[in-house]
Formats: structure tokens, C-alpha cells, sequence
């Protein structure tokens, strides 16, 4: 058993090979997650992108989806955004509850 | 170690085809995946799914398990394999990549073969990334906050056999942090032939008594009293930020919203607070309390329920 003590940083601003790297994923197949709008970098063309906050952690989530469920680019958007719809009615659902 | 059903897992007969333990498979990862249900016992039910189908799709490693019978006779307790109970059967070793290993059950029997088991990137050299959780009270994320992680990873030992290994790690989580974010501690992933993997750990929010979190911005109901409702005024509100005056406005209702600027998650720009107004009654125990309130029913000409309507 090992204690280390060391800097961490947030991640923040990944380029394009940062962000294949971080989900185990090729570039293409996260081209594709910015062509279905599934996450949406800052910068004009490939090689200046820049994913931030939410991006990276969507991305994340349609990597593990893709690779648990074998679901497809088109079917993990569609998935991402009706659990993004789910998770907002279940907080509004909780703050009526609570009333 | 405790004794897996697998069969239980995927709640197919032990005579199941092949067939339907994929679909069992398929179907419980789909319900249990930890990014579609939030439950608490989710991550460990996938896990346990995913382990399940990985001895039983495969027909050796099924036919080597279906060898140790059912749940041992005296189940309670430590599970220990009888002695030779895999003769004859060739698998190979199987198990999750990278990250966390299978139970112990799994562990002790079917990952005993040598070789890189995730661990090991080839070509580069730099072993892999391994991804993780930490959570934080949303107090934390105002002020920073310390964790000392336990991490449990397969190691591959000099002599080819992999054993799953505790270290600790201690990680910074920094001020201002929001759930969804990651956090990178370089050189703590699997390690590999030049360099170690890092290790990436996504924030998430421990549930809080009081404040709702989304993004940056923190919603809380404000218990008022009818009178600081009704005649408005200044109230101390307690944050995880400090304390703040906030302004009711006169005749205010249950129900609205209150705006605190910049008081939410601390950040460039900083969330907000949004205090949902609920007034709250005092308990009447007392004569004088009771008297009170009777005068208010008899001086206040008010119907609650005039919009109502109807006869």
C-alpha cells in the first residue's frame, strides 16, 4: 500500500487526440460525435478544437454506452438527450415533493 | 470469498441456451448501466451482469463453473473451490479491462493465466488510463476539499500472475469544482513498460439535506414565517458560502422564486442561489398563541379558498 501525495488539475479544454485519449476512443468515431451534435467543441476546424465541461463529460458517457450496449452514434444522441430530459423532470419532480 | 449464481444474475435456468443468456445479458445491462439508472445498487448489479456473461457465454469456462455445482451445501460463509475442480477445461483468463476487476469468486478462478490483462498498452509503452469516482459534499466544492482514495487494481507480478492490489491515493479536489467535471492525478493509471497511465476521476455530488444542485446553481426551499411573508422584509440565510440577507418582498407567496446572485457553486461566473419561499406555520401550544391566531380568524376577512369557486 502506497501513499503518494501529488498535484491534480480539472479537466478542462481537451484538443481532439486529448479527447480520444481520455474516452479510449479513434478520432473519427468522435468526429462523429460532433457531427450529430452530441458534443460541441470551441474552435473552427478539427485541429484547433477545444471540448470543455459538459462536452467531455458527455462524451465519456456515449463511449461507455456505445461500448456496454453497443449502441450506435445516432441512437447513444438520442439516449443522451432523453436521460438529460429525465434527469430535468426528476429534479423538478423532487422539489415538488419536497413542497 | 462468497459463492456468485450466475444463473441467479441473469435469471436464466441453468439448462439456458446460448441464446438466452445473451438476451438475459443484453437486458440487464440495458436496466442496470450506471449512466441510464442512477440507483444506488445499479453500478454493482452491471458489474455482476457483466461477470456473469463473461463465464457463461463462453462454453469451457460454463461447463468448468456448472462443474461446482450449486450454492454449497452449507452456504453461508467463505466459498472455497474444491481442489482440481477445473481439470479438463481450457479457458482462457477473462475479466474486465483496465480499470476494476471481477468479485473475488471470479478472481480466484478464472484469472490465474499470465499475460498483460489491460494493464499494458502495446507500442507505446504507458500504461493505461484508469477512470474513477470521487465524491464531494457540495460544502466541499466552496472551499476545496482532501480525499484519500482506495483503489483496487490488477496487477501483473513477476512471474506472470495477476493479483488485484490496494493503494491509496490522495487527491486534491480544488475549489469550484461542479459535478460532471474530471479531475486528472497524472501517473496514477495502470502502470506500463516506460510510463504509468493516468487515473481520471469524475466529481459527483453526495446528496444534500438542503440544496439541489444543477450546474453552477444550488435551488433550496426557504422556510419564512406567515408574518415575514406578509410583511416582508430582511431574513438571514445561511449558505455553504456564508451568510446573506435576502430581501422578502411584502404580501409574498409560497412558491416564489428568490433570486441570490453569485452565490451558488463558485466558479467564472459564479452560480446561482434560487430560494423557493415556503412558509411554515408556528406550532399553537400555547393560550396565547391560540388566542392569537383566533383574533386573526375573527379581524381577517380572508377566504384561502374564494378561488376555488363553486357553491
Amino acid at each position: 500500500m502506497k501513499k503518494t501525495t501529488m498535484n491534480s488539475d480539472v479537466l478542462d479544454a481537451l484538443s481532439l487526440p486529448d479527447l480520444c485519449r481520455f474516452c479510449q476512443a479513434d478520432e473519427t468515431w468522435v468526429i462523429e460525435l460532433v457531427e450529430h451534435g452530441v458534443i460541441d467543441p470551441m474552435g473552427s476546424t478539427s485541429g484547433n478544437w477545444r471540448f470543455v465541461g459538459a462536452s467531455i463529460a458527455r462524451a465519456k458517457k456515449a463511449r461507455r454506452l456505445n461500448r456496454d450496449l453497443g449502441i450506435n452514434i445516432a441512437g447513444v444522441a438520442l439516449v443522451l438527450d432523453l436521460l438529460e430530459e429525465r434527469d430535468a423532470m426528476m429534479r423538478r419532480l423532487a422539489r415538488y415533493e419536497t413542497i | 470469498m462468497e459463492f456468485k449464481d450466475y444463473y441467479k444474475v441473469l435469471g436464466v435456468a441453468r439448462d439456458a441456451t446460448a441464446d438466452e443468456i445473451k438476451k438475459a445479458f443484453r437486458k440487464g445491462a440495458r436496466k442496470y448501466h450506471p449512466d441510464i439508472n442512477a440507483g444506488a445498487d445499479a453500478e454493482a448489479m452491471f458489474k455482476d451482469v457483466n461477470e456473469a456473461y463473461e463465464v457463461l457465454k463462453d462454453p469451457e469456462r460454463r461447463a468448468a463453473y456448472d462443474q461446482l455445482g450449486k450454492e454449497p451445501p452449507q452456504g453461508q460463509g467463505r466459498y472455497q473451490p474444491p481442489p482440481d475442480w477445473d481439470n479438463g477445461f481450457a479457458f482462457s483468463e477473462g475479466g474486465p479491462q483496465g480499470d476494476e476487476g471481477f468479485s473475488d469468486f471470479f478472481e480466484t478462478l478464472f484469472r490465474r493465466g499470465s499475460g498483460p490483462t489491460g494493464g499494458m498498452r502495446m507500442g507505446s509503452g504507458r500504461g493505461a488510463d484508469s477512470h474513477g469516482r470521487v465524491e464531494i459534499s457540495i460544502e466541499d466544492a466552496y472551499s476545496g476539499a482532501d480525499r484519500i482514495l482506495s483503489l483496487r487494481s490488477p496487477v501483473v507480478g513477476p512471474n506472470g500472475t495477476v493479483t488485484m492490489q490496494d493503494r491509496k491515493v490522495s487527491v486534491h479536489v480544488p475549489k469550484g469544482v461542479s459535478a460532471g467535471q474530471h479531475i486528472r492525478l497524472a501517473g496514477q493509471g495502470a502502470p506500463g513498460a516506460k510510463a504509468a497511465g493516468d487515473l481520471f476521476l469524475e466529481v459527483a455530488f453526495a446528496p444534500h439535506p438542503i440544496y439541489r444542485p444543477e450546474g453552477k446553481d444550488l435551488y433550496l426551499d426557504l422556510p419564512i414565517a406567515p408574518w415575514e411573508a406578509a410583511l416582508g422584509g430582511h431574513v438571514v440565510m445561511p449558505t455553504p458560502g456564508g451568510k446573506v440577507d435576502l430581501r422578502i418582498p411584502e404580501n409574498a407567496r409560497s412558491g416564489q422564486k428568490m433570486r441570490l446572485k453569485g452565490k451558488g457553486l463558485p466558479g467564472t461566473p459564479a452560480g446561482n442561489i434560487y430560494a423557493t419561499l415556503k412558509i411554515v406555520n408556528p406550532k399553537v401550544e400555547t393560550e396565547e398563541a391560540r388566542a392569537f391566531f383566533e383574533k386573526m380568524a375573527k379581524d381577517l376577512a380572508f377566504d384561502p379558498r374564494a378561488g376555488l369557486g363553486g357553491k
